[in-house]
């Protein structure tokens, strides 16, 4: 590891001062990410800006009626808190579906929505990675890849978005706010992760030095028949293989609002908007969702080794949101 | 005094607090067992993989090994060592010995300190990605071995001790439903 400052902040503009001083600094939330790569030099900030004790820690009522979750609070408070299982239980099975209970009692909400895509060679330094190492190549996409990407992917870079929570904050159309020195601004969850592109070490459209403060819920996205599910390769404790997050509402057997967003399939939660849009409006039928989740995968673009993604993906979106309706 | 890569920082461990000057590389782990001789808590991954590094920070578990000791400054930390301050064990640790929750012993400092923080978790009415309903007006899920495993997922065991380390959470979780 690297010699590294260390500053705890009580005050939003103090952290962004820090940050605009010195571009080597980094914040610091629960660490389960940044530390994890700074032990092998992946990351090598000069200076560690601790986040944890600013005044952004906890769930609240949102003006528009929803709920915003300070960027501080921790997963596993998210995950228990009773008005977020109430509205959005998807979203508390999301973040309990993810990494341990320990690393839930660490991992910080913002610091969850910036954890690096990554895959396993970008973890090793001793391999190339256009992530890692601009134009040095990916060895993912001639060699191992069965839990890479189907969706969007690009020659230069081919893993997927580990976060379960970040696929259930993209059925619910959550909003990601964030602060810089020139003031507070927010940006759909939608349009946070970048497509990759030729520049996959580029992951997010947040602003250099930009704190996030908080993510937002719309009241208009409230669902409690709503479910998030995951398939991975042991039963607990590893990253999704394919995982769903779906929100459905019926009126009269006729699909109202509905939010689909799958995790594992991309270098961003995956929403299924050509599913969507063939469910809205119509009679919910289980040859209508057939088709819809058809529909859905059609633009994927399996690599070698991963088109059981493919089955996998549709095969899921089916059995939740039938799960779904006959709630 | 503070120059870039050090700090001074004190560490309150089981109720005693220790002054410390540490490299701000240092992990929480690390600071535990080289600089204050507490060597319960064990490094078997040093990733966040494992779970034998497993400690409390504030009655809360955490992985040791990717918390910096300067980042622990201001908690109350709590190790293997402190489950049994005056030397009488818990309820869970007589019955990780009755039902033998352990083989080699190497995840069993983590494996405590898990079901210590685990249990306050359940008790406090947290649900898990075991949990059948979520929502809130769900009546709080009972502890089974379902559970159990789910909740205790970040503490790997190589000895396979499993079954037994399960036992031994329930019937600490059935005494503690008893005497509350
Ligand atoms: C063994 C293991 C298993 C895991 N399994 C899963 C899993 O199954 N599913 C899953 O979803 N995740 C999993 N994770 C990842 C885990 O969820 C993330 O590491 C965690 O959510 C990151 O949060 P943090 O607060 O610890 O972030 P940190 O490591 O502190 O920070 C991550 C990044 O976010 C930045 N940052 C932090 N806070 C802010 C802020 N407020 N504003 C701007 N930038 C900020 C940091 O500078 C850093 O770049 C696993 C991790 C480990 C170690
Ligand atoms: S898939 Fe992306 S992260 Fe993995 S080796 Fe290729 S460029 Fe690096
Ligand atoms: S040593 Fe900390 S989790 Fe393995
Ligand atoms: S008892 Fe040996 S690793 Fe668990």
């Amino acid at each position: 590891m690297k010699e590294f400052g260390y500053r705890r902040v009580k005050h939003v503009q103090e952290a962004l001062a820090l940050t605009a001083n010195d571009t080597g600094a980094r914040y610091l939330g629960g660490g389960t990410n940044l530390v994890d790569l700074m032990k092998d030099e992946i990351e090598a900030p000069s200076q560690l800006v601790d986040v944890r004790f600013l005044p952004l820690s906890g769930v609240r009522e949102a003006p528009d009626g929803g709920l915003a979750i300070g960027a501080t609070t921790s997963n596993s408070d998210a995950a228990a808190h009773p008005e977020v299982r109430r509205r959005y239980p998807a979203l508390s099975q999301a973040v309990l579906a993810g990494a341990s209970g320990q690393l839930r009692n660490m991992a910080t909400v913002g610091g969850n929505l910036l954890q690096r895509t990554r895959c396993a060679y970008f973890a090793d330094p001793s391999e190339p990675c256009n992530k890692r190492l601009p134009g040095s190549g990916c060895p993912a996409l001639p060699g191992e890849h069965h839990n890479h990407a189907i969706f969007d992917w690009s020659r230069h870079c081919v893993a997927t978005h580990p976060s379960d929570m970040a696929v259930a904050l993209a059925a619910f159309d959550a909003v990601v706010h964030y602060e810089t020195l020139d003031g507070p601004a927010e940006i759909p969850l939608s349009e946070f992760y970048l497509p990759v592109g030729d520049t996959p070490h580029r992951e997010t459209a947040l602003p250099p030095g930009a704190l996030i403060t908080a993510v937002s819920l719309p009241k208009s996205a409230a669902c409690p028949r709503s479910r998030y599910r995951k398939v991975r390769e042991r039963a607990s404790y590893a990253f999704a293989t394919v995982s769903v997050a779906a929100a459905l509402e019926l009126h009269d057997g006729l699909v109202g609002r509905v939010g689909i967003a799958l995790g594992g399939v991309a270098s961003r939660p995956w929403r299924a908007r050509v599913a969507e849009a063939a469910l809205h409006g119509e009679p919910f039928t289980g040859a209508g969702l057939r088709d819809a989740a058809e529909a859905e995968l059609a633009a994927a673009k399996p690599l070698r080794d991963n088109g059981y993604k493919v089955t996998l993906a549709r095969n899921l979106i089916v059995a939740v949101l039938t799960e779904l309706a006959e709630r | 005094m503070n120059d870039d890569g050090r700090s001074d920082i004190s560490l309150r461990v089981n109720d005693v607090t220790h002054g410390l000057n540490v490299d701000n590389r240092t992990t929480l782990l690390d600071a535990l067992r080289d600089a204050l001789d507490l060597t319960g808590s064990k490094k078997g991954c040093d990733r966040g993989q494992c779970g034998a590094c497993t400690v409390l920070l504030d009655g809360r578990r955490v992985v040791s090994c990717l918390t910096l000791a300067v980042a622990a400054e201001g908690t109350e930390i709590t190790t293997v060592e402190g489950l049994a301050p005056d030397g009488e064990l818990r309820p869970l640790q007589r019955a990780f010995i009755q039902l033998d929750g352990f083989q080699c012993g190497y995840c069993t400092s983590g494996q405590l300190c898990s079901a210590v923080g685990m249990l306050a978790e359940h008790a406090a009415g947290w649900p898990s990605a075991a949990t059948v309903d979520v929502s809130a007006d769900a009546s709080a899920q009972e502890l089974d071995a379902v559970e159990v495993r789910e909740r205790m997922s970040g503490n790997l065991c190589r000895c396979g001790a499993y079954p037994s380390i399960v036992r031994a959470v329930l019937e600490t979780a059935d005494q503690q439903a008893v005497t509350r």
